[in-house]
């Protein structure tokens, strides 16, 4: 993809287009965002993950203007956006609850930030049958917002938000009311808008694959602080805690004690197990209790004891999930402790040589692991 | 037939409550005065049987609607009652509206006292209150000592008996039955369209006139109804607070009935009035029908 190029967060010359700097929210007592320091650049695609109630809306809602940061400032274009008020921004917002204006019709609501902004009636026109097509909803343009689906609202949303072309669109679950094929094709057609437009999004969601999919970079949140911030390949790969590794994705977590050992850590989980091998660029700070994050399909799974791995543990197989394309075998070492593999099912579910109880080998290199340190 | 007697209370309720009463009037408009007890004949006498029943019908006729045109008063206090209860109706709307925004917007604590507040003149007499409007208004009142004490106005100011003072008496009155379906209206307006609004280029006026007007639409015409319909044929209030020129079609009605003590006429009066107020509580109906289907 062309994005592998796009990295201007590796570019100490770049300026953000949005700056947070130590920005805290109260509401009352509670914290909704703790001195929370973020940069985001123009034409990037930034998507904000994390569990419900960590603090999304928020910071959407103080990007747009709705919401004054308790402290600190956020800066846009270099800007202290603190004085300018909601309509002045140049950034549109896709309300997660829609906020369609009831007494409107569908094209009506997509219109309405383009007649606030005097454009000749043809202009406005041909800019909303144009969001009508992108969202389909062509055949909806004369309904209400109460006379159409929840996902048929959910696009309307998208297009009122879209119509005006901003600098800077904030889009808070998206794509959450969609079915999967109209969710990958708007996917898709954010993507193209993106790069056709250069708008900046920041979108929310609670779909990894859709952040995967859309992101080039993704924050992961929790309770109102920053986790982690990075590209979505290395969110996966070098999640930088077990709370991101546990959050993306499918992971076994083994507690351990590692020592260092060469150019990486040889980890003791249980007794009578032999010692993990896993090389890391990222040391601990010394030797002590670690965690080893692996993902269940760089674990192979074999009936052999296989030759010269970096790492092999014994096992029974506990339970087989099917999952169509991939299945993911539970297995059970010595110790109880539960390992998930996953593989791609190349060969039909009649001819699998592995099933229930059976005994098996499970092996990974001694790259496949993250080491982290809590 | 639990179910068939449910139905039929909110129509023995009309029946008892309006139509048989429209009907007595009715059928007192079309006599004829007379100098008795009650002051109209006919009266139906049924011990006379079929023959009385028919003479009793012959007797009835449109002569009083039939003098309501030969006198100038009538129309013109129909006339001049429309037109003073649609300006105080409008009147009502402007002092009203800000009042129910501003108990929309307060805190959510504060809004069931605010409602409290707005309620609270409803436990006196409503004579009470018209009496002390006319102890705040007249020239030796309240408002023109404080006038004058404050030195804005040298000679005191002629309220009173005016059809100001009518316009006052009927937007204090009415006030509540404008703020309450505005409120209920704006209550549940969701603060988010204000956002989106602003989000999509409005000023805070312009969402305010484009979202937040439009969607309590509903309140403020249940609201102009309800203080329209009984403005309309208000007489308290007209007679205690305005002028001899002020005419109002109550007043018309009740000098008919008490000083002229011409009952059939003043029937007639009545029944025309009855008729003007229909057109606007049908319009009323349809719109709370049209609002329950929207919501629906
Ligand atoms: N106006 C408010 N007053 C008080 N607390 C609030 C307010 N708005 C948000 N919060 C609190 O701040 C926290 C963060 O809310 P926010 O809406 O940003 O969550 P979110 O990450 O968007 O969650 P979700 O994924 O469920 O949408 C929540 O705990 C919420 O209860
Ligand atoms: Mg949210």
């Amino acid at each position: 993809m062309a994005q592998t190029a796009f990295a201007p967060w590796d570019d100490p010359e770049a300026k953000p287009l949005i700056e947070f700097r130590h920005v805290t929210k109260r509401f009352g007592d509670f914290i909704a965002i703790d001195d929370l320091s973020l940069e985001i650049y123009e034409r990037e695609f930034f998507a904000l993950l994390g569990p419900s109630g960590c603090g999304k809306t928020t910071m959407m809602r103080m990007l747009a203007g709705f919401e004054p940061p308790s402290a600190g400032t956020i800066l846009l274009s270099g800007q202290d956006i603190a004085p300018v008020p909601p309509n002045k921004r140049a950034v549109n917002m896709m309300f997660q609850s829609y906020a369609l204006f009831p007494h409107l019709t569908v094209w009506d609501n997509i219109a309405f930030g383009l007649k606030r902004d005097k454009l000749p009636k043809e202009a406005i026109e041909a800019r909303v049958a144009e969001m009508l097509k992108l969202t389909r909803l062509e055949k909806f343009a004369r309904r209400k917002p109460h006379q159409i689906s929840g996902g048929q609202r959910q696009r309307v949303a998208l297009a009122r938000s879209l119509a005006k072309a901003p600098k800077l669109l904030l889009l808070d679950e998206p794509l959450g009311a969609l079915d999967k094929k109209l969710r990958q094709d708007t996917q898709f057609e954010l993507m193209d808008i993106q790069e056709k437009t250069g708008t900046t999004f920041v979108i929310v969601t609670h779909d990894q694959e859709e952040a995967m999919t859309v992101a080039s970079r993704v924050a992961v949140m929790d309770e109102g602080r920053l986790i982690q911030v990075d590209t979505p390949d290395r969110i996966y790969e070098y999640p930088n805690s077990v709370y991101v590794a546990d959050f993306i994705g499918d992971v076994n977590i083994i507690e351990g004690h590692a020592e260092k050992s060469g150019d990486g850590y040889e980890v003791t989980f249980a007794e009578g197990q032999p010692k993990l091998r896993a090389k890391t660029a990222n040391g601990l700070r010394g030797s002590g209790r670690c965690y080893l994050a692996i993902r269940p399909e760089k674990i192979a799974i074999s009936s052999q004891e296989p030759q010269d791995a970096a790492n092999a543990v014994r096992g029974v197989i506990d339970d087989i999930a099917y999952l169509g394309n991939l299945s993911t075998y539970y297995v059970r070492l010595d110790n109880g402790k539960i390992i998930k593999a996953q593989t791609a099912n190349t060969r039909r579910i009649a001819k699998r040589d592995l099933t229930w109880e059976d005994s098996v080998w499970l092996s990974w290199t001694d790259t496949a692991a993250v080491v982290l340190e809590n | 037939m639990r179910r068939l007697l449910l139905i039929s209370v909110p129509y023995l309720w009309l029946l008892a409550l309006f139509l048989v009463p429209f009907f007595i009037v009715l059928k007192i408009s079309l006599s004829d005065t007379a100098l008795a007890i009650p002051p109209y004949t006919p009266t139906l006498d049924l011990g006379a049987g079929w023959a009385g029943l028919k003479g009793f019908f012959a007797e009835l006729d449109l002569e009083n609607f039939w003098f309501l045109t030969t006198d100038d008063l009538y129309w013109k206090a129909y006339l001049s009652s429309v037109w003073i209860a649609l300006f105080s109706t409008l009147l009502t709307l402007i002092v009203g509206y800000p009042i129910a925004y501003g108990m929309a917007q307060a805190r959510e604590e504060w809004r069931p006292t605010l409602m409290m507040l707005v309620i609270l003149p409803f436990w006196t007499s409503f004579l009470i209150r018209v009496y002390s409007w006319m102890g705040i208004l007249s020239q030796e009142g309240v408002l023109n000592q404080f006038l004058m004490w404050s030195g804005v106005i040298s000679d005191p100011l002629m309220i009173l008996n005016t059809n100001t003072a009518v316009y006052i008496g009927i937007v204090y009155t009415y006030l509540p039955f404008m703020i309450l379906p505005i409120y209920a209206a704006l209550e549940k307006l969701d603060i988010s369209l204000i956002e989106a609004a602003e989000d999509l280029g409005c000023s805070r006026f312009q969402a305010f006139w484009l979202v937040t007007v439009p969607l309590s639409k509903n309140g403020i015409i249940a609201g102009c109804f309800l203080v329209f319909i009984p403005a309309l044929g208000e007489f308290v209030i007209p007679s205690l607070l305005g002028g001899s020129q002020t005419l109002m079609i109550g007043k018309v009605l009740w000098e008919e009935f008490f000083n002229n003590r011409d009952w059939p006429v003043a029937s007639a009066v009545a029944v025309i009035l009855l008729l003007i107020l229909i057109i606007p509580i049908i319009l009323f109906q349809r719109n709370e029908q049209k609002q329950r289907e929207a919501e629906g």
